[in-house]
């Protein structure tokens, strides 16, 4: 937790235990130093370690507890007639009943889908904006953040209104003469789809924009003058060195949009059972809190992969494109 | 275009799709809020009245309050302790138990929400039940939640900035004698200033929109901004909400247009990037 301090060169005088009267000075005077160090590093680990770290073994614990009628609403660790009391029940459970299994595969399977097409989306969009000119490539780069700041909820709101009955993009179809009458598509999975794909596109393009910015134009036009096209230019040069973008922006996408509660909740139908979803319904409507933490414990494992590569890819001090 | 661009035109209307996509439901949002009729999407006239509405529902004021106030104290805190974990990654070498700590402050960043908010208020009510606080929840639990999911938020665009940094000047200064202390407030902290700020008011939109966190570590009397508008339009769409959208995106236009010119100034001044 501390920082380890620079070692200090041993003088005779200091190994034999005594401290010179200038040893004794610098220590002194280092003393306000290894104490700032100490805050430095100490101050933001302690509340990570209290506040991220310890919630995390708390709901592990409580998902090897019975749920009780009373508050806190499950039984405790440690009982002085019964002892220790862990139960694998919700978990067994969690094994047992259907709603859990489509939950999980269902959100993977819509977490994956839309960043793939966050991808399709985002790749093009990220290589114009690097590509463009100097003075329109902030502008563009700030038309992406923009909506970023704007209310994540009232973004999601908006295309309630966009693909209600009479919304824009009915009217859109119907006056093109793509349908004769207005289609269901909020409360679908589709509508999911594209609420995924829009709050998270930002996330997508700005990895891929870092490292396609930073890509060397000598290598593109090496390429070019030993006789390659600029499609295989691309394909040989440009897209393996956007890999740590990609994978980055991937799982900046991949990650929440697996745990989503408030896209499905709003956008979805009822049968758009995301594993977000399952848990908040677990929490305050069933007010199951053990088997919610058992829910939760599960699904921090299945991201431990995810986050561990993204960790990996999104680290500044370990670039792997110049 | 550079050299070696691709088909100008294919990524050019690449481009042009891609912010109609991000722009055109804002816009609609935005338009929808001057309509006369209650319902939503059809159009009957133009007025004003939804704005009216808004300002005289209480509840949405209070609860707009609410999460300013919580907003400015957790981008404060979280600005603060996310710039002492950057200096801490990026000047203080290796020390026991770094893999962890850039671990922990990597992982808030994908955390689904939902995970977030049920682990912290399991931490809150346990430790109510071992020492007696937070005793119940309210405003400061959701401060704590949110100083440490956006706390990741702000170390890393500090990160970011202390890494593109040119260290010559810290390197002469440690030359000259000064001390690392010194050296963080007299030289580090005038050149990252423009990128705290930048933390500051990512933390506080993250803080002012969170929905899932607050639900879980809010109290009965405590219902922030985005939990209202929940509760709203979780039964369909409301006019006063678009009202209250396109309020909102004007305040966020004109933030960051402020804080663009700012930190333009800031870096004319400071000779920064």
């Amino acid at each position: 937790m501390t920082a380890r301090l620079r070692r200090v060169r041993v003088s005779p005088g200091a190994k034999l235990g005594r401290k010179s009267p200038a040893q004794r000075k610098a220590a002194a005077l280092r003393r306000p130093e290894r104490l700032w160090r100490r805050t430095v590093a100490g101050v933001p680990y302690l509340w990570l370690l209290v506040f991220f770290l310890a919630p995390f073994a708390i709901v592990m614990r409580i998902s090897f507890a019975d749920p009780l009628i009373g508050q806190p609403p499950f039984t405790p660790l440690y009982d002085e007639t019964q002892g220790i009391q862990l139960t694998a029940d919700n978990y067994r459970f969690l094994t047992e009943d259907d709603l859990y299994w489509v939950s999980y595969l269902k959100s993977l399977r819509i977490a994956g889908v839309a960043t793939l097409l966050c991808l399709l989306i985002g790749y093009p969009m990220a290589y114009g904006i690097a590509r463009a000119r100097t003075v329109w490539r902030n502008v563009l780069l700030l038309l992406v953040i923009l909506p970023f700041w704007t209310s994540f909820l009232l973004r999601v709101y908006a295309w309630m209104g966009m693909l209600s009955g009479q919304g824009v993009v009915n009217k859109a179809l119907l006056a093109l003469g793509l349908v004769d009458q207005p289609v269901q598509i909020l409360y679908t999975d589709l509508a999911v789809y594209l609420g995924i794909v829009y709050t998270y596109l930002p996330f997508m393009i700005l990895p891929l924009y870092a490292t396609l910015e930073r890509l060397d134009d000598d290598l593109l036009d090496a390429a070019a003058d030993l006789g390659g096209r600029p499609r295989q230019a691309f394909l040989d040069i440009t897209l393996p060195l956007s890999v740590p973008g990609v994978v980055a922006g991937s799982m900046l996408v991949f990650i929440p949009a697996l745990g989503e509660f408030v896209i499905p909740s709003l956008l979805g139908g009822l049968d758009t059972l995301m594993i977000g979803r399952t848990l908040y319904d677990e929490f305050f409507v069933n007010r199951d809190w053990p088997l919610a933490s058992a829910v939760a414990s599960v699904l921090v494992l299945i991201l431990v992969v995810p986050i561990v590569i993204f960790q990996r890819f999104s680290q500044p001090d370990r670039e792997t494109v110049r | 275009m550079r050299r070696g661009g691709r088909s100008p035109t294919f990524l050019f209307s690449c481009l042009c799709f891609g912010f109609a996509f991000l722009y055109v439901p804002i816009l609609v949002m935005i338009a929808y809020s001057f309509n006369d009729s209650r319902l939503v999407s059809v159009w009957t006239g133009f007025s004003l009245r939804w704005y009216g509405a808004l300002w005289e529902n209480e509840q949405i004021i209070d609860a707009a309050g609410l999460s300013l106030r919580i907003a400015f104290v957790s981008a404060t805190l979280a600005t603060a302790l996310g710039t002492l974990a950057a200096l801490a990654i990026t000047r203080m070498g290796r020390f026991r138990g770094r893999t962890l700590f850039s671990g922990m402050l990597a992982a808030p960043l994908v955390m689904p929400e939902v995970i977030t908010g049920l682990s912290l208020l399991m931490l809150f009510v346990s430790l109510e039940g071992m020492v007696g606080w937070p005793s119940g929840r309210g405003a400061d639990t959701i401060t704590i939640a949110h100083i440490t999911f956006s706390m990741a938020y702000v170390a890393v665009v500090v990160q970011a900035r202390l890494t593109a940094m040119d260290r010559a000047l810290e390197e002469a200064a440690m030359d000259l004698g000064c001390r690392p202390m010194g050296v963080t407030f007299d030289i580090i902290l005038p050149l990252i200033a423009p990128a705290m700020l930048s933390g500051w008011l990512l933390a506080f939109t993250l803080s002012l929109d969170d929905l899932v966190i607050a639900s879980f570590v809010s109290g009965p009397e405590s219902s922030t901004l985005p939990m209202v508008i929940y509760s709203k339009v979780r039964l369909g769409i409301t006019p006063d909400v678009n009202a209250l959208a396109a309020v909102i995106v004007a305040i966020v236009g004109i933030g960051v247009a402020v804080a663009g010119w700012l930190m333009a100034r800031m870096a004319r001044a400071g000779r920064l990037d």
